[in-house]
Parts: C-alpha cells; structure tokens; sequence
C-alpha cells in the first residue's frame, strides 16, 4: 500500500529574531536612548523534516525551543529567515486565500471570538469570511454543535464563557471552514482535567474521520501521548529526535516499570532478590525498575516467589522522560549527533555553526558519527540502537 | 561534497479570488461588526461624547467674534462651522491605530492574518460598521445645531448636498488608512503611537478643528490645501456650509480622493513590509 504523499517539506528552515536588550536601572534606561543594543535569538536554527498528509505529530521542546515559532511558520504568521518550506503546496509565508482556507491554528492563550458577541457571530463571520456555503456551514456547525456540546453556549456572550467553553468555541469557530491541517499551540493549557480529555478526543475523532493532519505542541504529556504518535523534539531552535513516541520514551528510558499489588506485605529483603531497584512500596503496591532485558526474569521471579495479586507493566512515565530529554538527565543523556529520524541529537551551545546535515532531508535509519569527535558512553549507546523510522500511517505507538 | 537539493515545489501566490471573496464577505462583515458596536455602545457613546474640543472653540471664537467679526466670520458662523465640524468629527472618526497597535503587540493580529481576506479589509469593515451608530449620534446634534443655526447656513447647492457622502467617505477613508499607516508601523516600532500623536498635532493645525482654515495666515493656508489634513474634517464643512464654490469643491473632491488613493498604497505597503517582519517572539 502506497504511503500518503508528503504534505509538508521542510529543509533547513531558519527564524532569527533581533531582540533589544536593556539592563535593569536607570542608568541602562538612559543609555539605552543612545545606543540600543540588540541580541540575536536563533528560534529555529537550521531544522528539516516531512510531514505526510493524515499524521499527528507532537512537537515537543521546553519553553522558548522554538517549536511554536516552527508552527507559526509552517502556518504562514511568521516569515523564515532561511530555508524553504512548502505546505500543502504553497509558500506559507505568501498567505495565499486558497493555503489560508485549508489551514486552522489554535493558541490556548489566543482567541479569535468575538469577545463582546455570542460564539454564534463569530462562526457566522467564519463562514462568510472563508466563504462556506450555508448547506456546508450547517452541516458542519450541527456536527460541531453534537460532538463538541456547544448548544448551550451559542448564544452567550463570549466573554461571560469559562475557559474551557470558550476552547471548545474556538475549536469549533477554527473548523467551520473544514480545514486539512491543524496547528494546535498547547490547545489544552488551562482547562481541567475532563476538558482536556474531551478536547484531546475530539482532535483525534477529527483527524481520523477527515484524514486531516494534525500538528501539536503542547507541555503536558497526556495530550503527546493521546494524540502524537510521532514526536518531533525541539531544543534551543535544533531538531534533537523526530521519531516514533514510543522509540523515544524507550530510548531515554530503556526500562520498564513493573508495578506489584501484593495480597500481603512481601517479606524483608524479597522484593530486593528479584534483582530490580525498587522505587516505591506502599499500601502493599510494589514499583520496580526494570531494565528491558530482565524483564521476563523478574516478572517469572515475582509471580513465583511474591504473593502477587495484581501486576502490570509499563513504560517509563512520559513525564520523566521528557523531563530527562530537557535536562540531560540519566540514560537518555543526548548525543551531539545532529538530528536524524528516530535519533536524538543534542541541542547546540549557542551560536554553533550550521549542522553538518545542511539542508539535506532527513535520512530514516541513517545515523551521522557525534560532530565534536567525542563519543561518550551515551552517544555510543544511543547511535548503537536500531533507528526505526516514524510511522507516517498515524497509528498510535503501542 | 554536498548534493544541491531541488527547491521545493511551491504554487505562485494567487490574489484573484481575495478581492472578490472580500466583497462577497463584507455584508455579514459589517452586520457582526455592527452587532459588536451595539455591544459596545456604552463605550462608545462615553468615547463620542469625549469629542468636546469643537464646543470648546465655539465658546471661544463666539466670544473673539462678539466683538467684532474674523474676516468673514460672525458669531453666527462660527457657531455653524464648529458644529457642522463636531457632526463631521464623529461620522470620519476611526479608532483603528490603536486597535492595531494592541493587537500587533500582543499577537492577537494572528486571527486576522490567518483569514483569507487581508487584516486591513476585516480592520476597514470593523470600523465602518460602527457608521450607523454614529450617524444616531451625530443627528440629534446636527438637528439641534441647524435648530440653533437655522438651515439657511447650511448651502442649498444640489450638487453640493449631493457631494456629501462622497466627501464624508473621503473623509473617513483619509481618516482610516493613516491610522492603518501608522498602525502597521507598530511591526517596526512599539512606540509607533507617538508618531500617530505627531500626526495629531499637525491635524489639529491643519485639519480645521481649531479654528477656520481660511483664518490662518496666507502662506500656512497655502501648505494646507496641499495636505491631507484639510480633506479629513475641513473640506467637507466649507461644503456643507457653501464656503467653497463648486468649482473649488471638485478640485477638492479630486485632491481628497487622489489623497485617499496614495494613502491606501502608503497603508498596503507598510502592512506588507511590517507583516514580512512580524515577529510576536513568544507571542
């Protein structure tokens, strides 16, 4: 079965912004009238990648990594500095009618309702602004209306909607044009914990029913793991992995976590002898660390020798392991490869020079030696794992 | 070595259809727009009330002229220039340079420039939708003002009563894309409010809404009728209140509009050059 085609192309794409810099006091405040000092801040620096039409991708990267700015110029709000991009067929950066109409982008912390107008006027404006029939915008609006529950909120003034209402307002005034390609700037920051749930759910019903391609940032890792089978990390404006969630996760954290319910408490010195470290007991709820190879060991062990009620076993939590991707913690210590598919790289110092990868496309499974010439234990143990590319079908990782 | 990649296959930009899918847009455009001033109208009507400074002069040169008449300016007719002057003031006015300058500095502009129809089209039909609620305003006062003035201060030229919405669109159109101008330049700079402030101090000068054009010195008047500032709020009054022939409204007229074109340029091509240079870091 042939793969979807490419939908977006990325080469070498480079967004440099000049930022006034000013020490705090008076005297800085005086001499900055004077002569003003600027610093150059690489946002995007020189990162390639495709994205085949229907896959949700997470981008993932701390604060100020540069992911939503890659949003903002594959959505054509921001214009590259370097680099070519093409989306769908189009320059995103011409902002032509026809890319605009085939796009949507979401900001958890911006809005385009009307603040002062029930989200029934804004969804009004959409349809004569994208120039949808009133057959098409009613279809879609009734579908919006059932799935997205938003019969109850038509009619209210915007600004009188709590937070999460109003997101599932915006969504819904985002669709009204049916677009092919969403881009979600954390969609679900600030909204408790069952709005997120319902939202996460309704991308991914949206995404599967109009074959749609769906672009994710977002920092918490239950949106990631819900939504993006495949994750393209983003640290200090440098691609450091794109590749399957769960290649990453088993990358950074080539463990499992065993998780023991026991009928009654284990005896001293037993939950040791099954040779894992043991993180946590309590309440007769037993946590161990286990590495990959082990595992069928330690599990035989603990069924055999414990009185187990209950077990099961799971990947590192998501949260640790992006935690560890930032921070450069344990096993999952970066390389300094450049970026290819299914890889990790680590982030430059600032103002290194291009990467040695150039423009060139991202090669699946091909794996470039460290570009300092050093290769620690944990760049050799990385470059060593077998690269599997990203699943371009948008399955979820198992 | 390294391989030349291919460029990228993109699609020329295609601007065909933005025009007309604007104008098939801007009727419901201008409904929810109009909807959002009503929402408004508390705002707006302390904002229009705000427009105090063509009763301030009233008082002021109604006193000067007690005495004695300016050149052909009794109390009468100051009375009728500064009113005719306030109902203009609040038909032409737009409030879009700050609007801009908010939205551009927060990056709420985002919503606009991911439309398909361009910002200054949305921007444009936003403000003109808030007309119908002026001309509410503004007709009390005009009544008031010809009950007050008596309507023979107001010309009985067919033609020029007919110019009249042609010069008050000229007017607000001038109106609106300088502040659309000075707007975009907030992609350049933060401060791009002290240069509409600049702009202001030449308007209060210039514009008419201080005292009588035509009470200025010879050579400033001279420069004046060369400059925007008249086309905004002058020009349309010294019609209405037959000041000018008709041959002197239609060099006007084609002086106002041939303004309003440039400007329109000057708008575009400032929203496109501070568009290219959005940055919104972290926005």
């Amino acid at each position: 079965m042939s793969r979807p085609p490419n939908l977006i192309s990325v080469r070498g794409l480079v967004k440099h912004y000049r930022v006034p810099i000013r020490p705090p006091g008076l005297g800085a405040a005086v001499r900055a009238l004077f002569r003003r000092e600027y610093r150059q801040v690489r946002a995007v620096d020189d990162i390639s990648f495709e994205i085949r039409a229907g896959e949700r991708v997470g981008f993932l990267g701390p604060n100020g990594a540069g992911k939503t700015t890659t949003l903002k110029v594959l959505a054509g709000l921001l214009h590259p500095t370097a680099g070519e991009v093409s989306v769908a067929g189009f320059r995103p950066a011409d902002r032509d009618p026809d890319f605009l109409r085939s796009i949507m982008f979401v900001a958890g912390q911006k809005q385009q309702l009307l603040w002062d107008l029930p989200p029934a006027e804004t969804f009004e404006l959409n349809r004569a602004i994208y120039g949808v029939s009133r057959a098409s915008y009613r279809e879609t609006l009734d579908e919006l209306i059932a799935v997205l529950d938003l019969e109850p909120l038509l009619q209210k003034p915007t600004r009188q909607l709590s937070l999460g209402e109003r997101m599932k307002c915006e969504l819904a005034a985002a669709l009204i044009h049916r677009p092919s390609l969403l881009f979600l700037d954390e969609p679900t920051i600030g909204l408790d914990v069952t709005m997120q749930a319902a939202l996460r759910s309704f991308i991914r019903r949206y995404n599967e029913e109009h074959g749609a391609t769906v672009l994710l940032t977002s920092h918490y890792m239950a949106d990631v793991a819900a939504l993006a089978p495949r994750v393209v990390v983003i640290d200090h404006g440098r691609l450091t992995f794109d590749g399957l969630l769960g290649d990453l996760v088993r990358r950074l954290h080539p463990y499992r976590r065993v998780t023991l319910r026991l009928g009654e408490p284990a005896a001293p010195g037993a939950l040791e002898a099954l040779g894992a470290r043991v993180v946590s007991v309590s309440d007769g709820i037993a946590v161990l660390q286990v590495g990959e190879a082990s595992l069928k060991r330690v599990v035989a062990s603990a069924l055999e020798r414990l009185p187990v009620v209950d077990l099961a076993v799971e990947d590192a939590p998501l949260e640790d392991v992006i935690s560890d991707l930032f921070t450069g913690r344990p096993t999952g210590e970066p390389s300094a490869a450049p970026a290819v598919e299914g890889k990790i790289a680590a982030p430059p110092a600032s103002g290194q020079g291009p990467p040695a990868s150039g423009h060139g496309e991202p090669r699946p499974g091909h794996v470039q030696p460290p570009r300092d010439g050093v290769e620690t234990d944990a760049s050799r143990d990385l470059l060593a794992g077998t690269a599997t590319g990203p699943d371009r079908g948008g399955e979820r990782p198992s | 070595m390294t391989d030349a990649a291919p460029a990228l296959a993109v699609r020329p930009p295609g601007r065909r259809t933005l025009l007309a899918r604007s104008l098939r847009a801007l009727p419901v455009m201008l409904r929810v727009h109009f909807a959002e001033a009503i929402a408004w109208r508390a705002e707006f009507l302390i904002w229009v009330l705000a427009y105090t400074l063509p009763l301030i002069m009233l008082a002021l040169w109604s006193a000067v002229a007690r005495e004695a008449p300016v050149g052909r300016f009794g109390e009468r007719e100051f009375r009728a220039y500064f009113l005719a002057t306030l109902v203009f003031r609040l038909l032409a006015a737009s409030w879009v340079v700050w609007d801009m300058n908010f939205q551009i500095r927060q990056g709420t502009i985002a919503a606009r420039l991911l439309r398909p129809v361009h910002p200054l089209v949305q921007f444009a039909a936003q403000q003109a939708a808030a007309l119908p609620l002026r001309v509410v305003l503004a007709t009390p006062i005009a009544i008031a003002a010809i009950a007050w003035v008596g309507a023979d201060a107001v010309t009985d030229d067919p033609l020029q009563l007919a110019m009249l919405p042609l010069l008050l669109a000229g007017a607000w159109a001038i109106t609106f894309l300088v502040m659309a101008m000075i707007g975009s330049l907030s992609f350049f700079w933060e401060s791009a409010l002290g240069i509409f402030d600049l702009w202001l101090g030449f308007y209060f000068l210039f514009s008419g809404y201080l005292m009588p054009l035509e009470l200025l010195p010879a050579p400033v008047r001279a420069v004046g009728v060369w400059m925007p500032f008249r086309y905004m709020l002058s020009f349309p009054v010294e019609v209405t209140l037959g000041l000018v022939d008709r041959r002197e409204m239609l060099f006007g007229l084609a002086l106002q509009w041939g303004w309003a074109v440039l400007l329109g340029w000057g708008a575009y091509a400032t929203w496109r050059a501070g568009v290219r240079r959005y940055s919104a870091f972290g926005g």
